[in-house]
């Protein structure tokens, strides 16, 4: 079990607190019926599947319900830092 | 050397002091027809396909460790091919039609006990999606049926259905052609089977990164010791398939989890089967030493971590608990994790990629064990070919750009 920071309701929480909800930083096509099947393949399903640093969304599902985002490191499961939805995390850009 | 009555007998009388190693250490040659990423069941098996069917021997499978270290020695060897759709079932029943002679084909007992998998109903729609699983499977001609809970108790004594449990049992399905095998030996039977026909198996080798020509088709595989020249590079290494394939470029559809298991002390036996419940989620067996075997669930998190969180565990046994109340007072001896890769289907890729040479197995999620021979030997046909066989073609990488998936995920949802 891991401890997870919300930094909507600025708490260091036990794991089941939480509900993991994948690669974060994913974004939607502006013109979905413009898109090739490659460009909606890989929306859906290609995912990064980092070995590392892992950009990735949690919710508070058993707290504040708010979405935000995490970098925690897929090898050792340390969280590095929380920060909120469109915010720029302090240890680099939000690009995947 | 082979395994008959007269080797044992020699060496009973020997003090067991005739025996030899069982392959060869070899060092790395610089170059190979095929290099097999990854020395698994699937890996070694494919190896062993590709030499004895298709008289490729010039082969190498490599390890980042020892031989069958991974996911195949730390899964909970159950064997099934009770799925829905007619793509999973052809391919799962064709590796148990290969599991029902493995061991007089390797000459290795790999101990597979047809002991049968009882899979339990708690919920309407549990009943519901098992019975669509036992009429689709014996339209297809696969053993599969449905009992009432006095018939599962019947089969499995110690299972607890009282009508006031948390979660009744209201029904299972039971594959009596299910089963275990000994995990470990699958390996090994494989290992020593594929180095008999001159294939290098190369432990404690870790594959870094897949090298490409010029012209993008594939030259080698850098490793820990040094580069190794391949015709063709074939990659079976499930939790790490992501991190290596996108070293040659090639992004997939692949999350990798941890999934844990554990056993108990061993004690005498009283677990006649292998009883699986999706909804109140474990599954458990007994090991011929005695040891209950059970299985557990992934994390919620992607991890390489090879090790999974403790309540996990805890959910788990107190499913078992609730189940089988008699095993409340078992002690767990141990407990460990595998990182497995998962598609968003909940099926397996095993076919070519975009690039040339390139071919991947992967994807099998939480339940690969029991596909170990089918999928070794369908695999080894697409390699040696350079085309899929008929059971494997479904189960291509195209599928996630055309949309034709083989949607096991909303199937079976867990517990493969």
């Amino acid at each position: 079990m891991i401890q997870v920071r919300c930094p909507y309701c600025d708490a260091l929480l036990p794991e089941q607190e939480f509900a993991y909800a994948g690669q974060a930083h994913i974004a939607r096509p502006e013109d979905p019926s413009a898109e090739t099947d490659e460009a909606w393949r890989d929306y859906l399903y290609i995912r990064s599947n980092t070995r590392g640093l892992h950009k990735e969304r949690w919710r508070h599902v058993h707290g504040c319900g708010r979405f935000f985002n995490a970098i925690r490191d897929t090898v050792s499961d340390r969280i590095q830092e929380t920060y909120r939805m469109f915010e720029t995390p302090a240890g680099g850009s939000a690009d995947e | 050397m082979r395994f008959s009555f007269l080797s044992l007998m020699r060496n009973a009388m020997a003090g067991q002091s005739l025996w030899t190693p069982q392959w060869p250490q070899v060092e790395p040659k610089p170059f190979y027809d095929a290099i097999i990423v990854g020395a698994g069941g699937h890996g070694l098996g494919a190896a062993y396909y590709l030499a004895k069917e298709h008289g490729i021997t010039n082969v190498a499978v490599l390890d980042k460790g020892w031989l069958g270290g991974g996911n195949t020695g730390r899964n909970t060897t159950i064997i099934r091919s009770n799925y829905l759709y007619d793509e999973s079932a052809g391919l799962y029943d064709h590796a148990l039609k290969l599991w029902e002679s493995l061991s007089q084909e390797l000459n290795y007992n790999v101990m597979f006990s047809q002991r049968g998998v009882l899979m339990l109903a708690h919920t309407v729609h549990d009943i519901q999606v098992f019975k669509r699983h036992v009429y689709a499977n014996q339209r297809l001609g696969i053993d599969n049926e449905w009992l009432t809970p006095a018939e599962a108790q019947a089969y499995c004594p110690p299972l607890n259905i009282s009508a006031d449990a948390r979660y009744p049992v209201l029904g299972a399905a039971l594959q009596r052609r299910g089963g275990v095998a000994r995990h470990d030996a699958v390996a090994w039977g494989y290992a020593r089977a594929a180095a008999e026909r001159g294939v290098d198996i190369i432990q404690n080798c870790a594959a870094v990164s897949i090298r490409r020509d010029a012209d993008g088709r594939v030259a080698g595989v850098d490793t820990e010791r040094g580069f190794i020249g391949a015709k063709k590079v074939a990659v079976s290494v499930a939790g790490n398939t992501s991190p290596l394939m996108e070293s040659a470029g090639v992004r997939l559809p692949l999350e990798s989890y941890p999934l844990q298991a554990l056993v108990s002390e061993p004690v005498k036996p009283v677990m006649p089967c292998v009883v699986m419940s999706n909804t109140v989620h474990g599954y458990i067996s007994q090991s011929d030493k005695g040891e209950l075997v059970i299985g557990s669930g992934t994390d919620q998190y992607i991890s390489y971590s090879q090790r999974g969180a403790l309540h996990i565990v805890e959910e788990t046994v107190a499913a078992i608990c609730e189940l089988f109340p008699t095993f409340s007072r078992m002690r767990m001896l141990r407990n460990w994790g595998g990182i497995v890769d998962v598609t968003p289907d909940r099926s397996p890729i095993v076919g070519k990629t975009p690039v040339p040479g390139l071919y991947v197995n992967c994807g099998w999620g939480t339940g690969g064990f029991k596909a170990t021979p089918g999928s070794a030997h369908v695999f080894a046909h697409t390699i040696a070919r350079d085309e899929p066989h008929g059971l494997n073609a479904p189960f291509h990488l195209d599928r996630f750009r055309t949309g034709r998936l083989i949607d096991e995920a909303a199937a079976a949802a867990v517990a493969h």
